[in-house]
């Protein structure tokens, strides 16, 4: 009994050093924003608070531009995503046509092949149909998501044929169908995959840094790694400011919603 | 007659997802692989079918050998551990923990910051001289090292950042899948008198393979695909010491801009791909056959 007290407290020794170690580098970073440069390399408890390197960071970049590009590049696959991904796993729910099987395996080819590891003739068909530089060529090879297929597909065939039929009965169409019977009850799973989708192209940098390459495009992702550059000769500090104004907006939301966060992440399952 | 329109329906609504997946996915695959027996266009001078020159270029190309190889090392570095330890913060912030809440969200958080910041704070731990790494290992008495710039540490500074961003992202799996355990199991085992570790070789983690199967997936696929810290920590050198091969796709296509062999060296690596999800495939239909 008593080895068993010493084990349970070794372990939450353990986890809680673990938890130390994975949340240092992120408090460590805060630490040397909120200070002034010289302090950088010397941890004083008693450094003297600032907020010098917000202001600089701010100045020294077009962050505020960086946050619209990003929000509207985000916005608009999801837009796009949820409304491709509902009528096809729709299809794939509840309707039998020729080649639905064959269709179902080429559409689930894109969860290994993305599309950034196709960036080279993806870039030529984007500059092909002058698309180069814009929000749209951003988002437009993301907007149909073998994913998001997947999932809402599986959520929809969980859904009772009975309501469906009831619909029916009244003399619904199958895109009213869709959207008072299958939408409605499928919200969990829109939120769950609407916020895997927003952390994932907030985040996205590789695709975004070959089709941008103009400030009014750029998302904060290639904004921020233009800005913390070695070359670009902004120091530490001002550096870790910028990433924090970078990162803040996705990390306070998950600090906030953490629970649906981490849930939505869990019912997710294949990402 | 309703049948019929029944099908007509189906591959009406499918149709605009189609087109977005043949246009992004497959037609550049197919467009990859075609460009992959060509030479690349240059100015007036349109590309010509040069055959299989691009692979003989691709197999004599020590560049290619060495990414590819660092591509294996990094996926060897990052998936074992990673995993590793995400296992055990699952069964760490699932159990009885006093401030479990705080631990698990000290687990996560790294997964929801993108590669860019994290590389940008890491960038500074591994800088000699100032650098947190070097602080430590400076208060140990031993010298200053550039661990970003000498090829012997390189690969292991990123594996390290790579498993720090990666295992709690892994945890939130074990964790759904450590939930859905009945507690009866538990019961059951401890009446028989199971011991711990013994209860979980023999009841948890056989429950977990399904799981696990799953994540390592996502974890393979994940090291072929994970570059965004490159561009910031070492642009893939010392002498490619750290280069993968989706950084070297990316150097060839858009900096020196050979794009008929980046094409070929895309093709390599959806092979790579493609190998190692049809043999984990494979291996999920055996194991299914035995349940």
């Amino acid at each position: 009994m008593i080895s068993a007290k010493i084990s349970h407290y070794l372990e939450s020794f353990g986890a809680w050093l673990l938890a130390l170690i994975w949340a240092g580098p992120l408090l460590y970073a805060a630490w040397a924003a909120f200070h002034p440069p010289a302090y950088i390399a010397n941890f004083d408890l008693f450094a003297p608070l600032t907020l010098d390197n917000f202001r600089t960071a701010w100045n020294t970049a077009p962050f505020a531009r960086y946050f619209l590009n990003s929000f509207a590049y985000v916005s608009m696959t999801l837009a796009g995503q949820f409304f491709l991904c509902t009528l096809a796993a729709f299809a794939f729910a509840r309707f039998s046509f020729p080649g639905r099987d064959i269709a179902f395996m080429l559409v689930l080819v894109q969860l290994m092949i993305m599309p950034d590891q196709l960036i080279v003739k993806n870039y030529e068909l984007m500059s092909r149909l002058n698309l180069v530089d814009t929000t749209t060529a951003i988002s437009l090879p993301y907007m149909a998501s073998a994913f998001g297929t997947f999932l809402l597909r599986q959520t929809f065939k969980q859904i009772p044929r009975e309501l469906e039929e009831a619909a029916r009965v009244e003399g619904a169409g199958w895109l009213r169908v869709l959207w008072s019977v299958y939408v409605p009850l499928g919200k969990p799973t829109y939120i769950a995959y609407g916020l895997v989708s927003v952390s994932h192209h907030w985040n996205n940098f590789l695709w975004p840094l070959v089709i941008t390459n103009s400030v009014d495009t750029r998302p904060l992702t290639v904004g921020l790694a233009i800005f913390g550059a070695p070359e670009s000769g902004v120091n530490f500090a001002i550096i870790t400011a910028g990433t924090l104004i970078a990162v803040a907006p996705l990390l306070i939301a998950f600090l906030l919603f953490q629970r649906q966060f981490v849930q939505s992440f869990m019912r997710s399952g294949i990402k | 007659m309703y049948r019929v329109s029944n099908q007509v329906y189906g591959w009406l609504l499918f149709f605009p997802a189609a087109v977005m997946f043949f246009l992004f996915t497959h037609f550049p695959i197919l467009a990859t692989l075609k460009a992959s027996f060509f030479s690349t266009p240059r100015g007036a001078r349109p590309a010509r079918f040069v055959g299989l020159e691009n692979y003989r270029v691709m197999f004599d190309d020590p560049v290619f050998w060495k990414v590819l190889g660092n591509n294996f090392i990094f996926a060897a570095g990052t998936i074992p551990l990673s995993i590793g330890l995400a296992l055990l913060m699952a069964v760490w912030v699932n159990g009885k923990l006093s401030g479990r809440s705080i631990v698990r969200t000290a687990y996560f958080t790294p997964t929801v910051l993108p590669m860019i910041a994290v590389a940008n704070i890491w960038l500074f731990f591994y800088t000699p001289q100032i650098g947190l790494l070097d602080g430590l290992t400076g208060l140990l008495g031993f010298p200053s090292r550039n661990w970003l710039g000498e090829p012997s540490t390189v690969m292991s500074c990123l594996i390290v950042m790579t498993i720090w961003k990666e295992a709690g992202f892994f945890m939130i799996f074990y964790l759904a899948a450590l939930q859905s355990i009945s507690p009866e199991l538990q019961d059951a085992g401890r009446i028989e008198g199971a011991g711990r570790w013994y209860f979980f070789r023999r009841v948890t983690w056989p429950l977990l393979m399904p799981t696990t199967v799953f994540i390592l997936f996502n974890a393979v696929i994940n090291a072929f695909k994970l570059v965004d810290h490159l561009f910031i920590m070492t642009k893939g050198g010392p002498n490619n010491a750290s280069s993968l091969l989706l950084y070297y796709i990316y150097e060839v296509a858009f900096s020196f801009w050979d794009t008929a062999y980046a094409s070929t060296l895309t093709m390599a690596l959806l092979a790579v791909l493609a190998v190692l999800a049809l043999s984990q495939f494979v291996y999920l239909e055996r194991r299914t056959h035995y349940q």
